[in-house]
């Protein structure tokens, strides 16, 4: 914390409650296109569930599409608020303070809107609640705990849980500045959630006692996650490519670049909406770039692991999978699009400085990643599923249709007015961190220089 | 009345070197098991109901082309790829050998017809319909699934049941090979084989027609399949999954003694 000027904390309230106190002009235009955005996706899914799952793409190889893609997609995603706020907070790095807030509530929309995906994939989705609600005393069944399906919700709502936990407790002192600065009901309101925060130093105490146990209670939670996640792939015996034991660790690091990415674009976009230049500064984003470089090329190293890892075997199945991916028109072309829209164009953005502070660079390489992202879960997906027989005769393509298109993009859609309205009602970046960084600002000597100190060293 | 049960394991044993690829089990089972009838559509949009269809493979370049035809149904493995993934046990093993599907129970994750390598397990996508005029054919024995569920070849499960409470409670006999012939109780498939390609039987019972070659086969495994003494061979037998249908290889004449097709 040391570009930008010191802030009174008056100055800090104003502007950080900014977006809670006043309505921005655009604010409700924006949420008018997206709501009618989700409104076209209900239909869709409407007409989904009502004829049947006929209306997707999906056919008799190819079982689970871009429903099950969009699912691991957003479940990436939700991987950026614990990297972001509890291992940078263990770690001290000084200059995650202005991210966490938006990185936890990212990963608490997106953990949501990917737990609509598999309930939407079913095609009846009432049917779900036999195995995520797992208590059919009717018949006397009980889940099958040998199924990763069983251990997906367990391993999510576990996550959930302890993520909205993480958030609430850090929002407990910010609840007591909004109590302070409203009138009427939203008083009333603020002032139940804030529970009697008064800022003594028992509080404060109990408040970073809490928020670093959480930190180091949700790291087991933030590794299994994903790795659960990808044991639905892992454990699939019968699809070649997808049978892969690296795909626990490659999953969780592709879950951190492409969510610490989505984090970087989200700030930058919060930045833009309601002025926080002073902030989310240049700074932030930079270490962010230079963060994302190193989870970028351990990524790279999975990728590269995880296809050498499948030919060396030099199955013929595993390797018509391969040769599907690398050379069959269109998976050729989302193939090479994937390696470098994930790995080159950004990791080559952010090797320059100049260009990690740009802020228009920095969200191409951001969004450049996600793209690639998702097209790795769908390469990952659907080329196992299309040529996972070994009884060639039943082959097929998979050619999704617009419904699915349509509940996909929605998606996009439901997180970022998620994120929106979440703006209106609390502070997205967090004020007493911030307040906290700038007491704390340090400057350390190095040579004839002094620099700021972005690790705090006590 | 209810007597002893007697222990059952089904098996089927397809012989590739009869099988001539007529297709009269593909019709045979779609009748008996109330499958949807597939249309043009649900050939293009890749969702046939197949609960057996015979794979079709060219052999050889012209003019020498070969057709070999495969089988291929449930195979009703004792190591089911599908059976650990659903979560709410709509598939599991009974005792009798048959990997077999609740249809009220499944929810539709289709992660089972993901781990079938063998591709037998049919998803409903569609709500299923017959013509008014196939209305009264359906087969009371079966049920009629609805859209959002997963389905595959029971060995015909509602005849076996049929010939159990025929036979076996009503009679005090045994389901063996001459009495399930007799009573029509043996899946429609073989039924309706005009080669006797397809043979079906109880791998417990000493007279079975299949006991020989589940015998052969169980006690030779993967790793000395030279040593088999009949032409047997499991269907993907390096996945153990151990399936309870045996397949025989085809004989070519034109390759001499000694190789099997």
């Amino acid at each position: 914390m040391q570009e930008g000027r010191v802030l009174s904390t008056r100055e800090i309230n104003r502007d950080l409650l900014r977006s809670i106190l006043e309505s921005p002009r655009w604010f409700w235009p924006v949420v008018t296109v997206l709501g009618l955005i989700l409104l076209v996706a209900a239909i869709a899914i409407g007409i989904m569930v009502n004829r049947g799952l006929g209306v997707t793409g999906l056919n008799r190889p190819v079982a689970w599409g871009f429903f099950i893609t969009n699912f691991v997609f957003w479940i990436g995603i939700s991987h950026a608020g614990v990297m972001l706020s509890a291992i940078l907070r263990l770690a001290k790095a000084e200059w995650r303070r202005p991210a966490t807030r938006a990185a936890e509530v990212l990963t608490l929309f997106s953990l949501m809107t990917a737990m609509i995906m598999p309930i939407v994939h079913t095609g009846r989705p009432w049917r779900i609640l036999y195995w995520v609600f797992p208590y059919d005393f009717a018949r006397g069944i009980w889940p099958n705990i040998r199924t990763p399906l069983v251990w997906d919700p367990s391993a999510i709502l576990t996550y959930l849980t302890s993520s909205t936990l993480f958030v609430v407790i850090a929002l407990v002192p910010d609840f007591a500045v909004l109590r302070d600065h409203t009138t009427g009901i939203a008083h009333r309101v603020y002032s139940v959630l804030a529970m009697g925060w008064e800022g003594n130093a028992r509080q404060w105490k109990l408040q970073i006692v809490a928020g670093v146990l959480l930190s180091a209670l949700i790291l087991p939670v933030f590794v299994s996650v994903h790795s659960i996640v990808s044991w639905d792939f892992g454990m699939a015996a019968a699809v070649k490519s997808w049978h892969s034991t690296v795909f626990a660790p490659y999953f969780v690091v592709g879950a951190v670049h492409s969510g610490v990415s989505a984090v970087a674009f989200a700030l930058i976009l919060l930045r833009w909406c309601y002025g926080w230049q002073d902030y989310i500064r240049h700074e932030h984003i930079d270490a962010l770039g230079r963060l994302l470089i190193v989870v970028a090329t351990g990524w790279f190293y999975f990728l590269v692991m995880e296809i050498l890892f499948g030919m060396y075997g030099r199955e013929a199945d595993e390797l018509m999978v391969r040769q599907t991916q690398f050379t069959y028109w269109p998976y050729n072309f989302w193939f090479i699009l994937f390696v470098i829209t994930t790995y080159f164009i950004p990791v080559a953005l952010w090797l320059s400085r100049a260009w990690r502070r740009n802020l228009w660079i920095m969200s191409l390489a951001c969004i450049s990643v996600n793209i690639g992202m998702w097209l790795e879960r769908f390469l990952i997906i659907v080329p196992g599923l299309i040529n996972k027989q070994m009884f060639t005769f039943v082959w097929a393509d998979y050619r999704p249709s617009i419904f699915e298109y349509i509940i996909i993009g929605s998606t996009f859609a439901l997180v970022t007015l998620l994120m929106l309205l979440f703006s209106r009602v609390f502070p997205l970046v967090p004020l007493y961190d911030v307040k906290e960084g700038d007491v704390l600002r340090t400057q350390i000597q190095i040579g004839r220089r002094t620099v700021p100190a972005t690790f705090r060293e006590d | 009345m209810v007597t002893s049960r007697i222990d059952h394991k089904w098996g089927m044993v397809v012989d590739l070197d009869r099988c001539n690829g007529c297709q009269a089990c593909v019709v045979a089972c779609q009748v008996e098991n109330n499958l949807p009838i597939n249309d043009k559509n649900s050939f293009l949009q890749n969702r046939a109901y197949e609960w057996i269809r015979i794979e079709r493979y060219w052999e050889g370049d012209y003019p020498n082309i070969k057709a070999r035809f495969i089988p291929v149904m449930c195979q009703h493995c004792e190591n089911a790829p599908c059976e650990p993934v659903c979560p709410v046990f709509a598939t599991y093993r009974n005792d009798e050998g048959l990997n077999v599907q609740i249809y009220n129970r499944c929810v539709g994750t289709r992660y089972c017809i993901n781990n079938c390598p063998y591709q037998v397990r049919f998803f409903n996508y569609w709500h299923p319909n017959w013509p008014e005029r196939l209305q009264n054919q359906l087969n009371p024995d079966v049920t009629v699934r609805t859209r959002g569920i997963t389905e595959k070849c029971t060995f015909c499960i509602q005849r076996l049941r049929r010939g159990q409470i025929q036979v076996e409670r009503r009679n005090g006999g045994e389901l063996n090979d001459g009495t399930l012939k007799a009573g029509n109780h043996m899946p429609a498939c073989v039924q309706a084989c005009p080669t006797n390609a397809l043979v079906f039987g109880d791998q417990n019972d000493v007279h079975s027609p299949v006991k020989p070659y589940f015998e052969d086969v169980n006690k030779y495994n993967i790793h000395h399949e030279k040593e088999r003494k009949t032409r047997g061979y499991r269907v993907l037998e390096e996945m153990n999954t151990k399936p309870n249908v045996i397949y025989l290889k085809k004989v070519d004449p034109n390759l001499g003694d000694g190789h099997h097709g």
